[in-house]
């Protein structure tokens, strides 16, 4: 039963995407809809069998490594595939009624966001390193192609550079998984846990500083992040969110699965390890967030901020030894991955609204479009980490963490992220709140938007709000199985 | 889930509900949201009698929730929260009122009455909160919902008060929290208790007293931002901008007096106040307070615009309230407890009167109210009261709380403390009676800056307008009057210091 | 050294200047090769260094053959890529400053 719960969750995507795409361009959301309404059944039920029985692994086929693929969903994954599909349902929801609109930007919006979510799904159940490096370019390619899908030469422009950061990230892995295999001759998760030891050859740890560094370009930690602004601020905008909601966080999970997994034998011998992640990051929060400040562009700013959230993600890895700091970054990891795509959609329906995409274009939205601009309101209540969001308990998590292990500078790294991303949030907000009387001249006109579209971004901001206020049972999860 | 359990929850709810449902009520249904609004409004005061009469009698409302493991929400209703509900709940009554009447026909009044409710449900949840976590969630939730409150005219000054609010509130916010976490991590609780957790903590002796002394500073300086201590002042003049229901609300209930109230909790129930004082913490402490009365007072005397007067004035008035705080004794914690009550009617008076001024004359300086006492002396009769009491002047709730903090003064031995009251009280004087003054015998101008409202028999302006500053008023002088009455602000403060100190309270 | 360690080090060798190529190189094309060249070059470690005691390594070969598969796809893709932007602006490279104002 369990077995076909995992395989499933592979599959659905892969056949709704393949229909899809015989379909014929822009078609395919009412199948998408509900096969991603079942998705998310399966991902609750894969979810309540692991918290019963503990960490699950199988063979595909019956066929065992090597030559086949083994499957493993522990606390970790489970809860990564649950953010996954929570966030794609309404996310398709919201895309099926902004791509009616506009149809030519969504042609190819369904069959590709299928083959995203396959790839994803798929690197979260994924037991052996070279199984997850063909998700990974799975994922990778889908998502370049999506934000090519709206065919300006600026989005074109955008996805090639987000092409040859990804093909360069995965290649360092794919290298590395190949000096993995010379020296162990096994590439799975489980097996070479135990193997590899602080006492490792030169190359695995050679391997180690590729996959570093790979996934770190993907996951566009700075100074890697370079790709990121253009591709995630230039996309439309359900695309947007995909990408920055989903997408970044893959690399993140397979960098923190390879850290606590394969490769917790030298991360833990080499104490000082973790701080290079972590001051790269505190380096994104500052850069990330004064570029989401200055930015002229709502879009551009939102994705300067994934910029700097992301940079919290990678605060953990000093702190790894104690549990807390997972807990702090899988509730990091929730609260980004809903209040972005919240973000991103709200800001869809301002742009789709007023016609235009700069901040200054905003004046008069919050009387014209008060559930958008609430919903970003709370999207950015979460990213600033004020309470009650999802993002102040990962702040809270994530300071207690670095208090307990005297690690202060990463408190006051957080401390004052938290107020700069005040500052971009509340930029937006300012202008949205400013009364433009109907009479001027210069009043901006606003378009009716479908209903629809301004309900689901509220959907998932109230979501990130209100996991702040039960986070139990996600935080059980994560324990489950342990992620080493 | 008991009866008990659930009643701190329906307190919450009976303003949280509404306040949503309102967001989604077009403006034009004034009817339906005025409805909606008085049915919170005395569903709130209800359920806050019947807890008033429970804690009396020794009932314990209690209500835990993991958020997650081993990080709890608590509610707790105790005597001490329920001083500051009475204040809120009443008060958020007649600025409701008072609202319904100021905002007639203005935009945006859903929102306005929305974010008005969730405003009041995070003062309910700061006043009810069981420890240090649950008290930081609403004290940051309260900024969030004043936020657009004071933006709420939507100009361009308007925004940037707006802004200088958010950057005080939300710094001070930065504070508390690494201040909170830290003690929750040395504890793995913040839990408050009378006479505080940390005495046993430091008898281990796993920790220093430095370390104590800098989470003391953290966390002072986290709440006394919304407190308005000097030099934390300086987001207070600028959120004048808001209208008029705000600012009284904000200066006399919400926000300020949820700053001091943090520091009544941090003081009383997580350091003790005995602990406190063997940590040497209550001496610098009145020290910032007797420095903030002073200054407070001192700025009101040069402002010319009346509502940033009484802003400064404000400022000046919070501090009591921490004075008496830390003036070690039980007759101190009375006269600052008592006057949490007694400034937020006064100064719920003041500006409801400034407001007005302003609304029905257009009348927003202290210079251009020349003999406006003629043209609306309701309002005017009860602007003097409250003036009166703010400078303690006999028969007024002011006196009450003044009498009580220069006993406590002499009863710790800080004389210098009396010295700072009667300073105040003399400079009080100096910046409110030649307002009186002036309204009262100066000639009125031919014509006023703005009058919107003109008179009509005996009403001077709007009936929603004229009737809240009028119950306040009359509240200054029935709290200074009765005050040996068994349920009066004074009372309950006596009763709080018993369960603080032990039985030796008089 | 052994005919596995030779294949492996000239795999690495490739890998790095297909690397470079991809970071470095301005013309769209000459990138696309260079990540081709790249992906060869790991396939050539996988190969070369799993050839233990001369006999050769099935799981290796699966790898590398689903490895093509994957190049192909992203070359098929970024070339797609190429050709568009080529008939949007006429051009064979990318603007020299990231555009994100």
């Amino acid at each position: 039963m369990m077995i076909d719960l995992a395989v499933w969750l592979i599959l659905l995507p892969l056949i709704w995407a393949s229909l899809a795409f015989m379909a014929g361009p822009g078609r395919g959301a009412r199948l998408a809809i509900p096969a991603l309404g079942l998705q998310l059944l399966l991902v609750l039920l894969l979810a309540g069998t692991v918290s019963e029985s503990g960490a699950i692994g199988l063979a595909v086929g019956g066929w065992g490594a090597p030559l086949g693929i083994d499957l493993a969903a522990d606390g970790l994954s489970v809860a990564m595939l649950l953010l996954t599909q929570v966030i794609a349902l309404p996310l398709a929801i919201y895309a099926r009624s902004y791509f009616q609109v506009k149809a030519p930007e969504g042609r190819y919006f369904w069959p590709l966001c299928g083959f995203l979510l396959a790839g994803l799904n798929g690197l979260y159940l994924s037991a052996d390193l070279f199984n997850l490096y063909v998700t990974l370019e799975l994922v990778g390619l889908a998502a370049v192609a999506l934000v090519a899908a709206d065919g300006g030469s600026r989005q074109l422009v955008a996805a090639l550079r987000y092409l040859f950061a990804t093909l360069l990230g995965s290649g360092s892995y794919l290298l590395a998984v190949a000096l993995i295999y010379a020296a162990y001759g096994t590439v799975s998760m489980a097996t070479l846990a135990p193997v590899i030891t602080a006492e490792a050859p030169f190359v695995v740890w050679l391997a180690g500083g590729l996959m570093l560094v790979g996934l770190m370009i993907k996951t566009a930690l700075f100074p890697f992040h370079f790709w990121l602004p253009p591709a995630h601020g230039g996309a439309s905008a359900p695309v947007s969110a995909l990408l920055s909601a989903l997408v970044v966080k893959a690399s993140f999970y397979l960098l923190l699965r390879l850290w606590l997994g394969p490769f917790a034998g030298l991360t833990a011998s080499a104490g000082l390890l973790g701080w290079l992640p972590a001051t790269l990051g505190a380096l994104a929060i500052f850069w990330g967030s004064c570029q989401a400040i200055r930015a002229q562009r709502i879009k551009m700013l939102i994705a300067y901020s994934t910029v700097a959230q992301l940079g919290y993600l990678f605060l953990i890895f000093p702190l790894l030894t104690s549990e807390a700091a997972l807990r702090a970054g899988i509730m990091q990891a929730f609260a980004h991955g809903l209040a972005k795509a919240a973000m991103f959609m709200a800001a869809g329906v301002l742009i789709k609204a007023t016609g235009q995409d700069r901040v200054d274009s905003l004046a008069g939205a919050a009387q014209q479009l008060p559930l958008t601009m609430f919903a970003f309101g709370l999207a950015g209540v979460t990213l600033t980490g004020l309470p009650p969001s999802a993002g102040f308990l990962a702040k809270w998590l994530l300071i207690e963490a670095a208090i307990g292990q005297g690690a202060w500078s990463i408190a006051v790294v957080v401390l004052v992220g938290g107020l700069l991303a005040a500052g971009y949030v509340f930029r937006v907000l300012r202008q949205g709140f400013l009364l433009v009387p109907a009479i001027a001249a210069d009043a901006p006109s606003f378009h009716p938007v479908p209903r629809t579209l301004e309900w689901m971004a509220l959907l998932l901001a109230a979501a990130s709000a209100l996991l702040g206020l039960r986070g139990v049972e996600l935080m059980e999860l994560v324990a489950l199985g342990g992620a080493a | 889930m008991t009866l008990n359990e659930a009643l701190p929850l329906a307190v919450l709810a009976s303003s949280l509900l509404p306040g949503l449902v309102i967001f989604l009520l077009p403006d034009a249904w004034t009817g339906k949201r005025t409805a909606l609004n008085l049915l919170g409004a005395f569903t709130k005061l209800v359920l806050i009698v019947i807890l008033l009469v429970g804690v009396h009698g020794g009932a314990d409302y209690d209500f835990h929730y993991a958020v997650l493991p081993g990080l709890d929400l608590v509610f707790k209703v105790d005597a001490l929260g329920l001083l500051f509900m009475s204040l809120s709940a009443i008060l958020w009554l007649l600025t409701t009122l008072y609202a319904i009447g100021y905002l007639e026909e203005s935009p945006q009044r859903s929102r306005f009455f929305g974010f008005f409710s969730l405003c009041v449900t995070a003062t309910m949840g700061i006043a009810m909160a069981g420890n240090l976590f649950t008290f930081f969630i609403f004290y940051e939730l309260l900024t969030l919902s004043t936020f657009p409150l004071v933006v709420h005219r939507g100009t361009d000054k308007a925004m940037n008060g707006g802004t200088v609010y958010l950057v005080y509130t939300l710094t001070g916010g930065a504070l508390l929290l690494i201040g909170i976490i830290w003690l929750h991590q040395l504890l793995g609780h913040s839990d408050f208790a009378h006479a505080g957790i940390m005495a046993d903590l430091e008898a281990t002796g796993a920790i220093s007293g430095g370390q104590l002394k800098m989470i003391f500073l953290l966390l002072i300086t986290g709440v006394g931002v919304k407190a308005a201590i000097v030099p934390l002042h300086g987001w207070l003049p600028q959120a004048m901008v808001a209208p008029a229901p705000v600012s009284a609300l904000l200066h006399a209930v919400a926000v300020v007096k949820a700053g001091a109230f943090g520091i009544i909790r941090i003081v009383y129930e997580i350091y003790g106040i005995e602990f406190a004082q063997s940590l040497e913490l209550l001496l610098p402490l009145a020290v910032v307070a007797a420095v903030t009365i002073i200054w407070g007072s001192l700025k009101a005397f040069f402002q010319d615009d009346l509502k940033k007067r009484l802003a400064f004035s404000t400022i000046s008035q919070v501090s009591y309230i921490v004075l008496g705080v830390a003036l070690f004794g039980p007759l101190g914690t009375i006269g600052g407890l008592v006057h949490l009550v007694h400034q937020g009617i006064m100064k719920i008076t003041l500006f409801f009167c400034a407001g007005n001024y302003a609304e029905t004359l257009g009348i927003h300086k202290v210079s251009e109210m020349n003999g406006v006492g003629r043209r609306m002396p309701l309002t005017t009769l009860a602007f003097t009261i409250a003036a009166l009491g703010m400078m303690g002047a006999p028969f007024t709730a002011g006196a009450i709380s003044k009498i009580w903090l220069i006993e406590g003064a002499r009863a710790a031995d800080m004389d210098w403390a009396i010295w700072v009251l009667w300073t105040s009280s003399l400079l009080n004087a100096a910046y409110f009676l030649p307002i009186v003054w002036r309204s009262v015998f100066f000639r009125a101008p031919l014509a006023w800056p703005a009058e919107h409202l003109s008179r009509y028999g005996w009403r001077e302006t709007a009936w929603l307008l004229l009737l809240p500053p009028l119950v306040t008023a009359a509240a200054t002088l029935v709290t200074g009057i009765f005050v040996t009455s068994a349920f009066s602000p004074l009372a309950w403060a006596q009763f709080i210091a018993q369960q603080e100190y032990g039985p030796l309270v008089p | 050294m052994t005919s596995g360690l030779l294949f492996a080090c000239v795999g690495a060798g490739l890998f790095v200047m297909g690397g470079s190529g991809v970071l470095l190189l301005k013309h769209l094309l000459r990138r696309i090769l260079a990540f081709n060249l790249m992906g060869s070059g790991a396939f050539l470690v996988l190969v070369g260094m799993a050839q233990r005691h001369g006999i050769a390594d099935p799981v290796t070969q699966a790898m590398v053959l689903t490895g093509i598969v994957v190049a192909v796809a992203a070359t098929a893709l970024a070339l797609a890529l190429v050709r568009h932007l080529y008939r949007l602006s006429g051009k064979l490279e990318l603007p020299e400053a990231a555009d994100d104002d």
